[in-house]
């Protein structure tokens, strides 16, 4: 299991993640990021991905 | 030409987001020898845009922008604060400015861009926001009540307004174009965001260039070229920006904007060879997009280094692995979609494709409205290749996903 933290207060909402991971994170219909806080880890390279593109380098994987 | 020697190592030219994501793509696509990354800022690699907007907005720390440092990486040599001066790519040999030359077994050139200055003395007050360094020296500038001249009226140079007002600087943007970001634009939301910027209370003297920039001991004016004088206690110059090419200057690459590649990244000779050794990654390359067509071009958003990067990492990795997937691993279609974004007092711009590429005619609202939250389309021979969101996001997922089928 991969567990996943977003810091709150530094995310923007811009949604990049979610094209990389979207079993994990979605936008809200108010433009607001909702997340799954754990991960098969099958999807480790997934949320790497989304840990990459977050423009706020707010997405932390919990080793 | 003669053999690459085995035992050097991957040298990567540039510390920053493009040159790290290349060192993270060679490690997780199994490359397992040396990797030494050259860069000549004294940071290591950092996250640029929060310079000119939430991090400018506070206080402005490398820690509150560094990229986290992966497990993976432990092993790759950090050479920083050393400027790369020449290559030679027969030899395989790099030249640095402390006058050491050191062999490659393979090269990534990841050197990025540096903002453009206006030509006119130095003088204290006057800045450009490129590096952490930049935004540091500019943030202390920024007192409440300083008047703030800003030239240019691109996406950089309209956030560094917006933010320096939020500061409680009096803002003037002074800009040769018609409307702010009008290039990426177009006619139809440049205006509106001038409308907005106003309302902000930015002003914006448009369709004029500074023609000198007054001050005994620092920055006391600014003279346009219709005679007008501004009132400025500090200058910022967001005029555009030029490609650190000069180190690969007479090595026979094709420099005609940045350096060329091809669709794997690797990079192109002037005589039209791409080398299996040699990549480019970032702001600097230019490269075909099958997205759009075979016109290779430099795309200045941030996710084209992590795009590019770890192209060029699994490529090159393929290359040294010498194990017989090099074509595969060239073949795997590589289509970046460029994605872009912009904060500017709250206004949120949201883009995705190359909003560049048309004409004004050719810009259609998608839905909303303008004067408040609204989609808009960018097509090219009727094919949708860009969508701009203002204040919407979920909203432009079907559009994004109709630009990576092509526009239809
Ligand atoms: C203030 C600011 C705000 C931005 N905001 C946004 C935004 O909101 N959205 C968006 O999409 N994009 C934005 N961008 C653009 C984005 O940050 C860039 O696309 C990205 O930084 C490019 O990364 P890069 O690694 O290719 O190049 P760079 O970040 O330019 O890095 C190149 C590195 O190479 C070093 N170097 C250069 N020459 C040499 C040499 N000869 N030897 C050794 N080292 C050398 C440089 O010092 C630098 O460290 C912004 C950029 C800036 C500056």
């Amino acid at each position: 299991m991969i567990k996943i933290e977003v810091d709150m207060n530094q995310c923007q909402h811009y949604g990049q993640c979610v094209f990389e991971a979207p079993d994990n994170f979605k936008l809200n219909d108010d433009d607001k990021l909702e997340y799954v806080a754990e991960a098969p880890d099958s999807e480790r390279d997934n949320i790497e991905a989304a840990v990459d593109v977050c423009p706020m380098q707010a997405i932390r994987i919990v080793e | 030409m003669s053999e690459a020697n085995p035992a050097a190592p991957v040298v990567i030219v540039g510390a920053a987001m493009g040159g790290l994501r290349a060192a993270e793509s060679l490690r997780r696509s199994g490359y397992t020898g040396a990797i030494r990354v050259v860069g000549d800022e004294l940071h290591a690699p950092y996250n640029r845009p929060p310079l000119s907007k939430e991090v400018l907005a506070t206080d402005v720390t490398h820690e509150a922008v560094a990229f986290p440092s992966r497990a993976e990486m432990g092993d790759v040599e950090w050479m920083l604060g050393v400027r790369a001066s020449a290559v030679d790519l027969a030899a395989r040999t790099l030249t640095t400015d402390d006058g050491n030359v050191q062999e490659w077994r393979a090269l990534v050139i990841a050197t990025g861009l540096r903002a453009r200055r206006l030509d006119f003395a130095p003088i204290a007050g006057r800045h450009v926001v490129r590096s952490l360094d930049d935004a540091m020296a500019l943030r202390a500038e920024l007192t409440v009540g300083a008047r703030v001249v800003v030239v240019g009226s691109g996406f950089l140079g309209c956030e560094l307004s917006a933010t320096a007002s939020k500061l409680g600087c009096s803002v003037t943007i002074v800009t040769p174009s018609v409307e702010p970001m009008i290039r990426p634009l177009g006619d139809l939301v440049a205006k509106e965001m001038r409308r907005r910027l106003n309302a902000e209370g930015v002003e914006i003297f448009s369709g004029v260039t500074v023609a000198a920039i007054n001050g005994g001991a620092s920055v006391e004016s600014v003279e346009l070229s219709d005679g007008r004088v501004i009132e400025a206690d500090v200058v910022i110059e967001s005029v555009g920006s030029d490609c650190n090419i000069e180190w690969l200057e007479g090595s026979g690459l094709d420099l005609s904007d940045g350096v060329l590649a091809d669709n794997a990244m690797r990079a192109v000779t002037a005589d039209g060879r791409a080398r299996d050794d040699v990549y480019v990654v970032g702001d600097i390359a230019r490269f075909p997009n099958p997205m759009f067509d075979d016109v290779p071009r430099r795309i200045e958003h941030w996710n084209i280094p992590t795009d590019t990067g770890k192209r060029a990492g699994a490529v090159l990795a393929a290359h040294l692995a010498d194990d017989g997937s090099f074509d595969d691993v060239v073949a795997k279609p590589f289509a970046p979609m460029p994605s872009f974004w912009s904060n500017q007092f709250e206004i949120k711009l949201q883009a995705y494709g190359l909003l560049g590429l048309v004409s004004d005619d050719d810009i259609r609202i998608l839905e909303g409205d303008l004067a408040d939250q609204v989609a808009v389309g960018y097509y090219r021979d009727d094919r949708l290749v860009g969508v701009l969101g203002v204040g919407m996001k979920a909203a432009l997922l079907p559009y994004r996903k109709q630009i990576a089928e092509g526009g239809n």
